[in-house]
């Protein structure tokens, strides 16, 4: 059965020059994501992963290779076009929330709507079903120092997923919230996976949230060392 | 939710911080609109002086008298169109700190020179018809409460009647106002045979002429005609264009518009310095703020713009209301026991202020709006 490739790294080199020492972060790293995929990435600090995550949210571009995206490059693209195609295909769920603290919930979910042209109206209605998929329809006008960790993040789900995003990166989701909580939010992502087929792929340190993934890719010293499917 | 949404969230964050900053803004520019309403008002005895209006002095000094009869001799120049004469009275209302500007003039001629003081006809004729009689402006006689038609006693800090009194009564004949908003209505004009007959100084001397020229061309000719009519006699004449004596007689004072500027320019230093140094700050707390809003897909161009608009925000509603309190300190000092030139936030000062706004802004949000410009996502993101 041959896949939909969502996104292909080809030959991807990534090199930082720092003083008169140039680091290699990674080599011809060759990679595919099959749209619909949930994808968990794990490795040592320093391993790479960030470096990656940044390469595929397109906030970072490669010393060589190719990255494509749903059929178009994206290593080819300048600084105004990669924000919109970033704006358009990936939604981005950080460790830390990272929620504007003068907004409220539902105007941090609208502020990726801001970069479309949807009605204020429209923007509501989307913000209003991306806060009730994440269960805090309640908490709308709540602002992020009155909300707890959990909740915080799955504003920041709900952030990612306004947009209708193609990819949802997460950035260790659950590095900042207990194991009840982790859970919980892992248990959300695996369903926006399995029911509304959301590909995400997924940095992480903990082996218990790799396996709420479809697979897991282990990163070391910029190579993939072992793959294998999650249980 | 639009930008304005969002710059508006960023300025309110905190509260305190927004507060001071506007505050340091309004000082500032309340600083600025009542200064400027000073030097304008200053200025606009300069600015409304008629091009075709010489004042002419003793060449000793203008508080030494000329006799009266070069009036006559002026007048009869071909050039001249209208001559009258003044003299400085130095009178003040029931109590010697309630000085006025009064002087004796030559009435008929007077409204002919100086027509920008608004009677009406059946005034100018009461006014002619009553030797007591006396002109006052409009803001002078709301400052004593006078009405038209009063009978008031005026003292004089310089004269006494000959019976060794020191106070005239006078009839309240009209309330004269301005041809224009900043014409200077603070003064009181009555006749000056009632003044010559009944001081005790001796009489018939003048202390000033003014004289209006056929155009304002002949200027030049009319002021050497009647300075060499007087060479060599023992009250010899200096004339000089009305716009230029009063520059003169301000610049007594001293150089008013850099005492101003400086005060002024010294004040937006001072702003500038506290203002940049907020701005600075905030958008350095930001960072992290500001690199996921890049993530998300807002370009760098867009949050340098969101940046800007802040600081311009602030400096516009700081400044607007540091014009607005200067608009009440100016009323303030328009009703003040003391004589000042009508005293105008207009047109002009706003436009002036709000230019300076729009600058202030832009120098104070330049530099933390490049900063937001070039900034990094991931060094950004890393900071966070």
């Amino acid at each position: 059965m041959t896949q939909d490739i969502l996104f292909d790294l080809k030959g991807v080199s990534k090199k930082f020059v720092k003083g008169k020492e140039t680091i290699t972060v990674f080599e011809n790293l060759d990679m595919s994501i099959a749209r619909g995929d949930f994808l968990a990435i794990m490795g040592p600090s320093g391993s790479g992963k960030t470096t990656l995550l940044n390469l595929l949210g397109g906030v970072d571009q490669p010393t060589s290779g190719q990255i494509t995206f749903d059929g178009g490059r994206v290593d080819t693209l300048s600084e105004n076009q990669l924000a919109a195609w970033r704006a358009n295909n990936i939604g981005f769920i950080f460790q830390f929330y990272n929620l504007m603290p003068m907004l409220n919930a539902s105007r941090n979910v609208e502020l990726p709507l801001l970069l479309t042209r949807l009605g204020s109206k429209q923007r509501k209605k989307n913000v209003a079903t991306a806060l009730e998929l994440v269960g805090l329809s309640d908490r709308a006008k709540h602002s992020p120092r009155e909300m707890s960790g959990g909740q915080q993040q799955r504003v920041a789900i709900a952030r990612a997923l306004v947009s209708d995003p193609k990819l949802l990166l997460c950035d260790e989701p659950t590095g900042d919230l207990d194991r009840e909580t982790a859970d919980e939010i892992l248990g959300m992502l695996q369903l926006l996976n399995e029911k509304h087929g959301k590909t995400i792929i997924m940095v992480t340190h903990d082996p218990a949230a790799a396996k709420y993934a479809r697979r897991t890719l282990h990163l070391d010293k910029g190579k993939f060392v072992e793959k294998e499917l999650a249980a | 939710m639009k930008d304005l949404y969002l710059i508006f969230r960023n300025l309110t964050r905190k509260p305190l911080r927004l507060f001071l900053t506007l505050f340091a803004t309004f000082i500032a520019f309340m600083i600025f609109g009542t200064l400027t309403a000073f030097q304008e008002a200053f200025d606009s005895g300069v600015d409304l002086a008629a091009d075709d209006r010489l004042v002419v002095v003793n060449k000793i000094n203008f508080t030494q008298p000329l006799p009266i009869s070069y009036v006559a001799r002026v007048s009869a120049l071909e050039d001249v169109d209208a001559v009258t004469h003044l003299n400085w009275f130095g009178g003040y209302y029931q109590e010697p700190k309630n000085q006025m500007a009064m002087f004796a003039v030559d009435a008929e001629n007077f409204l002919k020179v100086y027509d920008e003081l608004i009677i009406t006809d059946e005034e100018r004729t009461a006014w002619l018809a009553n030797r007591q009689g006396l002109i006052a402006g409009k803001a002078i006689a709301e400052r004593f409460g006078w009405k038209k038609g009063q009978r008031i006693p005026v003292n004089s800090n310089i004269f006494s009647q000959r019976d060794g009194r020191t106070d005239w009564d006078f009839d309240v004949v009209a309330i004269y106002t301005g041809a224009e908003t900043q014409t200077d209505t603070n003064s009181v004009y009555f006749h000056y045979p009632y003044f010559n007959e009944t001081q005790s100084f001796g009489g018939n001397f003048i202390g000033f002429m003014g004289v209006r020229t056929t155009t304002p061309d002949l200027n030049e000719s009319v002021i050497k005609q009647i300075d060499e009519m007087f060479v060599n006699s023992p009250a010899e004449t200096e004339t000089v264009p009305e716009k230029a004596f009063n520059k003169a007689f301000i610049e007594q004072i001293g150089n008013l518009g850099l005492i101003l500027t400086s005060v002024v320019l010294a004040a937006f230093f001072v702003i500038l310095v506290i203002v940049g140094n907020s701005m600075v700050l905030s958008i350095r707390e930001r960072t992290g703020e500001i690199g996921v809003m890049k993530t998300l897909g807002f370009t760098s161009m867009r949050i340098f713009r969101m940046v800007l608009a802040e600081s311009m925000l602030l400096a516009l509603i700081g400044g607007s209301l540091g014009i607005v309190a200067a608009i009440g300190m100016v009323g303030l000092a328009n009703q003040a026991p003391f004589q000042l030139p009508p005293l105008i936030v207009g047109g002009s000062l706003w436009g002036k202020a709000l230019a300076y706004m729009l600058l202030l802004g832009l120098i104070t949000g330049i530099v933390p709006a490049v900063s937001a410009l070039r900034m990094n996502i991931i060094t950004a993101l890393s900071r966070n």
